[in-house]
């Protein structure tokens, strides 16, 4: 009995020993296996995690970059910053939001709509996100929110930098403005997109948006360390951004706000070039506004203002303004027709004036003087802007062979290329353009109007400026450009336009007996001092077809309804001694542009001359001082 | 005094002093400073709530093990029934009268603690199943008889825990049972079939699942499938464990749990803070200690006389091995997250009083490894 005890007990130990062993070897397998993984993790794999570990901990904050300045040729800042007084929220930071935002509507005596705008802000951003409650504060303000904070747990007063526009409307088109970057900006450029921060303020419009990569900047970036929460545990690193670029301009500030002197409660344009350089010394469109009201966004009333002003202050009438050129294309309809040997300076025509028309394939083409200018060669036909002699010409030369001239010298295609996208590149037609844009034939009459720059031929007035510069330094390619350092290369710059320089000289003359010489146009805008002493050509050009009815009742420009008026032009380079600058002036509706137009360039050009000296010492650095 | 003699075999007091395994008392006592370092690291480096009470209970469970050494192992053996049925009772309270915490009814109220009845039977159907098997003999073991008497002692408190619900320790009261019948020589056929059948019903078994089990085990197949809800904890966990490195971050430098972004680092993720803060050396040393602990118990029960002490020491130290690495392997990705403490190291009064009680049994056949029970 006992020995089967014995025996059965020992059974029983010897199948638990085994069993003891056989999972002590599974045990041993098992802890390699875990010390395994632990190997895996962390230190085959360590550089993975530890990378995990401080994405998780560390969390970026990016501050908005300090944008670059504009300068004009002088050094003037004309875009730059100022100190905003800013108040600005972390939601997350703050332990009863209600009281504290409550509290901030009373200080700042927030407006109902304000205020719902602020809390619908609120909680479209994370938490941790910077809430703007108020991005341009007046001093007042500021000083009695920082009297409070005690009271405003989570409220920070900030003095952010911000865009200024000291010269307000002078340089509106040339600049064009900052405002809060939309989605549309984030979706179309992606510097944008990568250093976007709530306020950031990107460019619009003109310079400000062309230039943006430039201008832009680099985030300042603050580094924390946060918790799961994310909670700001610590600062790690700040690392300072860099701040945009700043860009240079050729434009004379003194000039610019001339020309918006010139301008004031007028529709129009002034563009003023250096021709050698093709430098724009100025280029202003009126109306404008002040840019500096949209840097903090625009009010509702005050952006209706701007919108349905008739005279159209969003338009930059200087580059995306299409005008028929009216009789400012003269000297190229000339130039041209001497180039293709079809006249001879001294080719003479009769006019008859409007009483006594030239009939031509059954139609009647009137010169804008009653009485006709009688016989006329080409100089007294371009002094005395007289129609019925380019009838003729346009005739004999044919719309192609003027096409040709006319694109040789910048017409028809963007001056800028593609630095302003609001470019508009006119349009100079001919027989081919019309079979392929309207499916018809051109007609000889069409030929005969495109002659006084009537009809489809369109044209800015930069176009018409560059083509005057070109006509000023001998017919020589030049490049506008409006970056001062603009270092760009090209390989036609300064190639001769001509056939012949006797024909360039032929119509400079023609320009200055316009304005210098007794029954020109322009007589009566001249100055007589040798030193300022300019040339040009008036230009008049409809906005609708005048009728037998119109031409009885002769109306005066105040007569007739603003919408019909003409367009008064004038384009002009001086000094006639030896050419430095060309213009081009057009007033919208103005009426006639020996009246209207040319007494703008007279006060232009006596300021363009002097200060092309200041201009030139400048350039040599006497003024450096300053 | 005739009590006493009889209890006490023929061993004296300091004989028993003597008798007593140092090198698993010092080790029990290094993991339980690693455990309060570990405890003040999670507090954020001060002490707080529960590096105090952690300390509080280590010491006063600590000295219990101690009283508990010198207990005749008899004594135990004859609690064997008692104190699982008690536990069931207690099982059955917690059903009815337990607090609710987080959705599941785990603890009952003593007044001066609350205590988890599931964590304790981890220990008792051990002591139980040992002493049905004690007196067994080998030609039975594998009788039907015995078999459904077992596999009723396993699933009765497996339930109660079920529906608490709670399956993590369920499953882990489960394994403790299947350790012992497994040491007990149950055939290995069984074993077999049952693995075989557990793994064809698993699809039957994971349609009973709650949604948040079976989300559980999808994201543990794939982490990544919703890394800021259910995939959270494990990644975070295996992001701590593998930003540790080699050396480690150092004491109280540990990122991950110091900014708060490891869940439940006080109980069970406690491993992925010790390993962020003292990495690959560090774990290793860690499972060092415990490989020496479970050796020390598992040598304890072999040199113990009594069948009943070999069966308890090999199960109790097997069970502790199995929660350490299911717990590890939990952290480390290896397995589902299941609700399993790391002994000692976790915090958790339960946990605790149940692990030391195990210890002080172990300890007890180690003192009396001479006495054989009939």
């Amino acid at each position: 009995m006992i020995n089967i005890n014995i025996s059965d007990s020992a059974t029983k130990l010897n199948s638990l020993n085994r069993r003891m062993f056989i999972l002590a070897t599974a045990k041993i397998i098992i802890l390699g296996g875990i010390v395994s993984r632990l190997f895996f993790l962390q230190v085959k794999e360590n550089k993975k995690y530890l990378t995990l570990s401080d994405k998780n901990r560390i969390r970026e904050w990016k501050l908005p970059p300090v944008r670059g300045e504009f300068q004009d040729y002088f050094g003037n800042t004309i875009a730059g910053n100022f100190e905003a007084y800013q108040l600005h929220i972390i939601p997350e930071e703050v332990e009863d939001f209600r009281y504290v935002i409550y509290r901030v509507k009373e200080l700042l005596e927030l407006s109902e709509k304000q205020f719902k705008k602020i809390v619908k802000k609120k909680n479209e951003i994370k938490p941790w996100e910077t809430l703007i409650v108020a991005d341009n504060l007046s001093w007042e303000k500021f000083s009695k929110i920082n009297n409070h904070l005690y009271d405003l747990n989570g409220v920070k007063p900030v003095i952010s930098i911000s865009r200024d526009y000291p010269y307000k409307e002078n340089f509106t088109h040339v600049l064009g403005y900052v405002s809060q970057a939309n989605e549309n900006d984030l979706l179309t450029n992606e510097n944008i997109k990568e250093k976007f921060v709530p306020g950031l303020k990107v460019g619009k419009t003109g310079l400000e948006k062309s230039f943006e990569q430039k201008l832009i900047g680099s985030n300042s970036v603050e580094r924390y360390e946060v918790n799961a929460y994310g909670r700001r545990i610590s600062q790690l690193a700040f690392q300072k951004g860099d701040k945009g670029e700043t860009i240079k301009l050729t434009i004379d500030t003194k000039i610019q706000e001339l020309t918006n002197e010139l301008l004031k409660e007028k529709a129009g344009s002034i563009c003023v070039m250096d021709i050698y350089t093709g430098a724009i010394i100025a280029m202003h469109s009126s109306p404008s506004f002040d840019p500096n009201s949209f840097v903090f966004g625009i009010s509702q009333d005050e952006w209706q203002l701007i919108r349905n002003n008739p005279m159209k202050p969003l338009v930059n009438k200087s580059l995306s303004g299409n005008y028929s050129p009216g009789s400012t294309i003269k000297p190229l309809v000339a130039l041209s027709a001497l180039e293709n040997e079809i006249i001879r300076p001294d080719f003479t025509v009769q006019c008859k004036g409007h009483k006594n028309p030239l009939e031509l394939y059954g139609q009647t083409y009137h010169c804008w003087k009653k009485e006709g200018h009688g016989f006329v060669n080409l100089r007294e036909a371009m002094k005395q802007s007289c129609d019925t002699y380019f009838y003729e010409v346009a005739r004999r030369l044919g719309v192609d062979r003027l096409s040709v001239t006319a694109k040789k010298f910048g017409l028809g295609q963007k001056v800028f290329k593609d630095i302003f996208d609001n470019e508009k590149k006119g349009l100079v037609p001919n027989t081919e353009w019309k079979k392929n844009a309207l499916g018809r034939n051109w007609v000889l009459g069409e030929t005969i109007i495109t002659g006084i720059g009537q009809g489809f031929i369109q044209t800015t007035p930069i176009q018409l400026c560059l083509m005057t510069a070109q006509i000023a330094n001998g017919g020589y390619k030049v490049y506008p450009k409006i970056v001062a350092n603009d270092k760009k290369l090209y390989a036609d710059k300064f190639t001769p336009l001509f056939k012949n320089s006797r024909n360039i000289k032929i119509i400079q003359d023609a320009m200055f007996s316009s304005t210098n010489e007794v029954r020109g146009t322009s007589y009566r805008s001249r100055l007589d001092d040798p030193k300022y002493r300019f040339a040009g050509k008036t230009g008049t050009s409809q906005v609708k077809k005048i009728t037998e009815r119109d031409r009885e009742l002769d109306l005066k420009t105040f007569q007739i309804p603003y919408e019909e008026r003409d367009h008064a032009l004038y384009v002009a380079f001086g000094p006639y001694k030896s050419p430095r600058y060309a213009l081009s002036i057009i007033i919208e509706h103005g009426g006639s542009g020996g009246t209207v137009a040319a007494p703008l360039a007279k006060e232009l050009f006596k300021m363009i001359v002097d200060r092309h000296e200041i201009r030139k010492n400048y350039d040599n650095k006497k003024y450096l001082d300053i | 005094m005739y009590q006493y003699r009889r209890f006490n075999n023929k061993n004296s007091f300091f004989q028993k002093f003597g008798n007593l395994d140092y090198i698993l008392l010092s080790c029990l006592l290094i993991l339980g400073f690693i455990s309060l370092a570990t405890m003040y690291s999670t507090d954020g480096g001060e002490v707080l709530f529960h590096t105090r009470s952690h300390f509080i209970k280590f010491v006063v469970f600590f000295s219990m093990m101690l009283v508990i050494s010198f207990i005749n192992i008899k004594f135990w053996f004859s609690l064997g029934y008692l104190s699982y049925a008690v536990i069931l009772g207690m099982l059955i309270w917690t059903i009815n009268f337990g607090i609710t915490a987080s959705g599941s009814k785990r603890w009952i109220d003593l007044y001066f603690l609350n205590i988890q009845p599931s964590e304790l039977m981890k220990i008792f159907i051990i002591l139980c199943l040992a002493k049905y098997f004690h007196r067994m003999k080998a030609q039975h073991v594998n009788s039907f008889y015995s078999l459904c008497f077992s596999l009723i002692i396993i699933f009765v408190p497996m339930s109660l825990v079920i529906i608490q619900p709670d399956l993590g320790t369920s499953l882990l009261i489960a394994i403790s049972g299947i350790v012992v019948l497994w040491f007990a020589g149950l055939n290995h056929k069984y074993f077999f079939y049952s693995c075989l059948l557990s793994i064809i019903s698993l699809p039957i078994i994971i349609s009973f699942l709650k949604p948040y089990q079976k989300l559980r085990v999808l994201t543990f197949l794939n982490p990544d499938r919703d890394p800021l809800g259910a995939g959270y904890q494990i990644i975070q966990s295996k992001i701590a464990v593998g930003s540790g490195g080699f050396t480690g971050k150092g004491f109280l430098k540990g990122t991950q749990s110091y900014l708060e972004f490891l869940p439940e680092k006080h109980t069970d993720f406690i491993f992925t803070l010790f390993s962020e803060e003292f990495g690959f050396i560090g774990s290793v040393l860690l499972l060092l200690i415990y490989s020496i602990i479970i050796y020390r118990v598992i040598r304890i029960g072999a040199l113990s006389r009594s069948y009943f002490a070999k069966l308890f020491c090999y199960s109790f130290g097997t069970s502790i091995f199995i929660y350490v690495v299911i717990n590890m392997s939990m952290v480390l990705g290896l397995l589902p997250i299941v609700g399993s403490p790391l002994p000692i190291m976790s915090y958790g009064g339960s946990s605790m009083l149940a692990t030391m009680i195990g210890f002080g049994i172990v300890m007890s056949a180690k003192t009396h490894s001479q006495q054989s029970i009939a």
